[in-house]
């Protein structure tokens, strides 16, 4: 790819998502683009870009961005993490509030679901047992073509012996033909939508532990800003907000309590300080 | 140096899961079918074992079950590494006392990702 191509990419994947490709490598853009390319009908990278360039064809500007989104991924990224949520977030979360009231998660920037699904694993097999029914699980992307696999469930065998162990593997997922097909029962407590964290959250309503991790690290800084204070909005008083282990959710330690290894809490508000 | 000992029938096979497995920092020793993994345990029980299933002489679940009776035969973690994806294998192994199970075609990040499940790493 030429200067002026990646130039052009990186301006449409910061306008349209907060998304900062400065730094990557031109192969590691051409990659994730080719493909695109080749779907869309284009004999090469640039044929898509003069196009895109020339008609601002909304559909096609959208593919783009949606291919630089995609990041790496597996089960159970970061294992302990799930645990704490399912031993001490979740539990915390149901001794407060209204007596049998939903337990909502919201995994946000999800890509092709492997991280909502754990979470839904994780409070299954670690949690006290009276959770699991309540959980109300939230996964949000703004790539169509990842919802379009986390809502299918199905996962080829090299991604489910990653980070997924053998034994949640057998609880939870069919074999079906040359595909891993999550379960029913797992499904039935996640539902999709797709997001932009740049756009307004609160229609997804309240929540009491937002995952967002290995996103916003993708995203220039003025973006990162503007999703992180979306992200706590729809947090509620004495939530969790999970980043990944190395992230760090800078300028809101008036907001956020932190708790290490990526963990913050929302602190309570003048009512619950009073 | 923490061992493991790498059984598979395939010659290549073991060739690769031997480089994968000493980058993790482990000293590999090689075994071609139940039989000598036998012997080698009987030798020096290793940390872990990566495990083929079907083998001439003795296959996986054979040797895991012979093992598990053998003085010291506990200790060692077993990693199934097999072609066989049926639900009942997986079942099988499990039950036989294995860890975890790898299943074929395999690359680095499964093995590690696996190992680590383990608590190997």
């Amino acid at each position: 790819m030429k200067r002026d191509e990646i130039e052009f990419v990186a301006e449409v994947a910061r306008a349209a998502a907060g998304l900062s490709i400065d730094g990557e490598p031109p192969y590691v853009l051409e990659t994730r683009l080719g493909p695109v390319a080749r779907r869309e009908g284009f004999g090469s990278i640039r044929e898509m870009l003069v196009a895109a360039r020339q008609r601002r064809e909304e559909k096609l500007l959208w593919a783009v961005v949606e291919a630089l989104a995609v990041g790496e991924t597996s089960f159970f990224r970061g294992m302990a993490v799930f645990r704490r949520l399912a031993e001490e977030m979740l539990p915390a979360a149901a001794a407060t509030g209204r007596a049998g009231r939903p337990l909502r998660v919201l995994s946000a920037g999800c890509g092709s679901g492997q991280e909502t699904y754990s979470i839904a694993m994780a409070v299954d097999e670690w949690g006290p047992a009276e959770l699991g029914p309540r959980l109300e699980l939230t996964g949000a992307d703004l790539s169509h073509r990842a919802l379009e696999k986390a809502r299918s469930g199905l996962y080829t065998q090299f991604e489910v012996q990653r980070g997924l162990p053998i034994r949640s593997l057998l609880r939870h997922f069919e074999k079906r033909e040359e595909m891993w097909a999550v379960g029913g029962r797992l499904k039935a407590t996640t539902r999709w939508r797709r997001q932009n964290l740049l756009g307004d959250l609160k229609p997804l309503g309240r929540f009491d532990v937002v995952f967002c991790r290995h996103v916003l690290d993708g995203m220039d800084p003025a973006a990162r800003e503007r999703a992180l204070a979306q992200l706590i909005g729809v947090l509620g008083e004495g939530g969790h907000l999970v980043l990944g282990e190395d992230e760090a959710a800078a300028g809101t330690a008036g907001a956020l309590q932190r708790l290490g290894d990526g963990v913050y809490r929302r602190r309570g508000g003048a009512r619950a300080a009073a | 140096m923490r061992t493991c000992l790498v059984v598979d029938d395939s010659r290549v096979i073991r060739k690769v899961a031997r480089r994968i497995v000493e980058d993790m920092g482990f000293e590999v020793t090689e075994a071609g079918d139940g039989l000598e993994a036998l012997a080698a345990c009987r030798a020096g029980m290793p940390d872990a074992i990566l495990l083929d299933w079907n083998m001439p002489a003795m296959d996986g679940v054979e040797f895991l079950r012979l093992l598990r009776r053998e003085p010291g035969g506990e200790r060692p973690r077993v990693i199934f590494c097999t072609v066989e994806t049926g639900l009942d294998h997986i079942r099988t192994a499990l039950d036989s006392g294995a860890a975890e199970y790898i299943m074929k075609p395999f690359d680095s990040d499964i093995v590690q990702s696996k190992f680590a499940l383990a608590e190997l790493l």
